[in-house]
């Protein structure tokens, strides 16, 4: 259990290229934070900084009261879980989990101790003699927190350790995840692409674009106030709609129809989240419906509002849609951006 | 009521052709082996009077036994008991050194960032361009400067020195992935430790064939013992063989052939062994994907 604390921390790669912008931000004791954002945006790399299996470039990095940069990842009080679980192939899940206990020197009863008791919270006893290639998917991702626990660390890493399962299992695995890190109550970074994930777990999210951290800030802040066109469109599935616009006058105007928003003139993106949009013969906004994707409790309409594309998350209430609707935008869901630099305004 | 019916496959014409193939190839390979016991099994007399011998005589006993406790050669010091361990020790030797040299020098290479590393490994791998045979004069002149003629260590060492080890041991450790190096690394275990605790039991299988193939070449090696060894003492079978032979030239003797066919065979006995016993390894890592 430890605070972490992160100041103007950076990656360069020899080749000159900047895998992470300068970053800074603290985490709490006993928090987990989940780094989200799409392929090759940094999000592995400064996690693989503060394991310690990358160098870092410039910066500070203090896990509890220490600075680790030039430590090695043994050294840090770190236990990490890989995307592929890493586990030992011709070890047993004791030995797993028992290796880097016994690499630190640890005495033979306290090992058995720790893998007990370890086992028994993640329900892997049976398992115990068993290797790794005899374990299905989602015994092998506990057996890699099993190995993580034992040697109770400071901070747990995850990379992207739910990727390998089917739907199903993820789910499940992600509450199991939660549920321990809430119970060891360790501090806790947790990187993941998937928007799901990082809202259904996460403390804080910290949302991640092109190496820079794009917005730090709790799910729902996230959902709610998204600071950026980026951070709209990559959380929340399907993803914000953003329209083009111009404000004149207290008035945002689309295409023909107007909606009220106070701002600045000028050209804007006005946005506003598929299930947040009202159908109803009583809006302003006309659409154009193309295509309708059936998801059992609700629909998704695919169409266009003044040329632009446009879904809308209705709910699925079996009537015949007509091909032109009127649309709804409550005041309170639209949130307003700077077309030019994509950030909230 | 349900009948249990085994499915039977009509034999086709292609399945005989095919049998018939192997069958004859089979045959092919193994008449010789069965003629090498058959002529065993006759005095040097009927051998040296009527050459191969295709029905089985009583000698067996006393050829074998002669060319194992017999004390034999120049010296009356060598018998096929010395020559035996002689070979193993050489076969054996080869294969362990090989495979620890092969092995340490792939690990620096795949997991070390050295400098001009991949320089290093093509280096290395452009040896397999020079095998003994085309170094055996300068090879000569090292080991016998060294002191190393009629030593065991002069008889393994300069053999020890190729790619191929070293080239299949890269290959193996760059399919391991990255990051059980990291794990290991996060689970406090330095190079040495990794390698032995994880690397080395990674590789059984990988060792296991290497190891076959490098003791078959050790074993049968006949150039580099018949130059560097002129000590009895240190004669392997595989040119022990045509020492009691070679009596035909020097003396007016009869040569003792039924001795030399039974030495043949022994030295074909424990490539056949080896490879037998490490069979059921390579089945086991095909069958085990632990990666």
């Amino acid at each position: 259990m430890a605070t972490v604390s992160v100041t103007d921390i950076s990656k360069t790669y020899p080749n000159g290229a900047q895998a992470v912008r300068p970053a800074s931000f603290d985490i709490a004791d006993g928090e987990l934070i989940v780094l989200v954002g799409p392929s090759g945006c940094g999000k592995s790399t400064l996690l693989r900084m503060v394991a310690g299996l990358e160098d870092i470039t410039t910066g500070d990095l203090r896990i509890g009261d220490r600075v680790v940069n030039d430590l090695d990842p043994a050294e840090r009080d770190i236990a990490m879980v890989f995307q592929n679980y890493a586990l030992y192939p011709h070890m047993t899940v004791a030995k797993n989990m028992a290796y880097g206990l016994k690499n630190r020197g640890a005495s033979k009863d306290e090992i058995a101790a720790k893998v007990t008791e370890a086992a028994e919270m993640l329900s892997l006893t049976p398992l115990l003699d068993r290797r790794p290639s005899q374990l299905s998917g989602g015994q092998r991702q506990r057996v890699a927190m099993g190995r993580a626990i034992v040697r109770d660390p400071a901070l747990f890493l995850f990379d992207e350790p739910l990727s390998n399962l089917d739907a199903k299992l993820r789910h499940q695995m992600r509450v199991e995840i939660r549920n321990l890190q809430r119970r060891l109550n360790v501090t806790a970074m947790y990187v993941t692409h998937d928007q799901v994930e990082a809202m259904t777990m996460a403390d804080r999210i910290f949302v991640l674009n092109a190496g820079g951290i794009e917005q730090i800030g709790t799910p729902s802040e996230i959902y709610r106030k998204p600071a950026s066109t980026f951070v709209a469109s990559f959380m929340g599935a399907p993803p914000m709609n953003l329209l083009n616009g111009k404000a004149d006058g207290g008035k945002v105007h689309i295409g023909e129809s107007a909606v009220p928003m106070p701002c600045a003139d000028g050209s804007v993106l006005l946005g506003i989240r598929p299930e947040e949009v009202a159908v109803s013969q009583m809006g302003t906004i006309p659409f154009k419906l193309t295509l309708i994707e059936e998801l059992g409790a609700s629909r998704l309409l695919h169409g266009t509002v003044a040329g632009q594309d446009f879904v809308v998350n209705a709910p699925n209430d079996d009537t015949a849609l007509a091909e032109e609707l009127m649309l709804e935008f409550p005041a309170n869901a639209l949130h307003l951006f700077d077309a030019e630099t994509g950030k909230r305004l | 009521m349900t009948k249990i019916t085994r499915n039977k496959k009509p034999i086709r014409l292609n399945d005989i052709v095919d049998h018939a193939i192997l069958i004859l190839g089979g045959l092919l390979m193994l008449f010789p082996v069965y003629l090498a016991f058959t002529t065993t099994s006759h005095d040097n007399i009927t051998l040296s009077r009527e050459g191969l011998q295709f029905g089985f005589g009583d000698q067996m006993g006393h050829n074998f036994y002669a060319a194992m406790f017999e004390k034999g050669g120049f010296s009356e010091q060598i018998d096929g008991t010395t020559m035996l361990m002689n070979s193993l020790i050489l076969g054996i030797g080869f294969a362990v050194g090989k495979i620890v040299l092969s092995m340490a020098a792939a690990y620096a290479i795949v997991y070390f960032r050295l400098r001009f590393a991949t320089f290093a490994f093509w280096v290395i791998f452009t040896t397999i361009l020079l095998p003994l045979e085309v170094r055996i004069l300068p090879s000569y002149e090292v080991v016998t400067g060294l002191g190393m003629a009629n030593t065991y260590g002069g008889l393994i060492v300069p053999l020890l020195a190729s790619a191929t080890g070293t080239f299949f041991f890269r290959q193996f450790f760059l399919s391991v992935p990255e990051e059980l190096v990291e794990a290991a690394r996060i689970d406090g275990a330095g190079p040495g430790k990794f390698f032995i605790d994880i690397l080395v039991p990674l590789s059984r299988t990988m060792i296991a064939a290497i190891f076959i193939i490098m003791f078959v070449y050790g074993w049968n090696q006949y150039l580099w013992p018949t130059l560097i060894t002129t000590d009895e003492g240190l004669f392997t079978l595989v040119r022990g063989i045509k020492q009691i032979t070679q009596s035909i030239y020097e003396g007016n003797q009869i040569p003792e052939y039924g001795q030399a066919w039974a030495l043949a065979i022994i030295a074909m006995l424990p490539p056949v062994v080896i490879v037998i016993f490490f069979q059921s390894w390579f089945v086991k890592g095909l069958v085990e994907s632990e990666k």
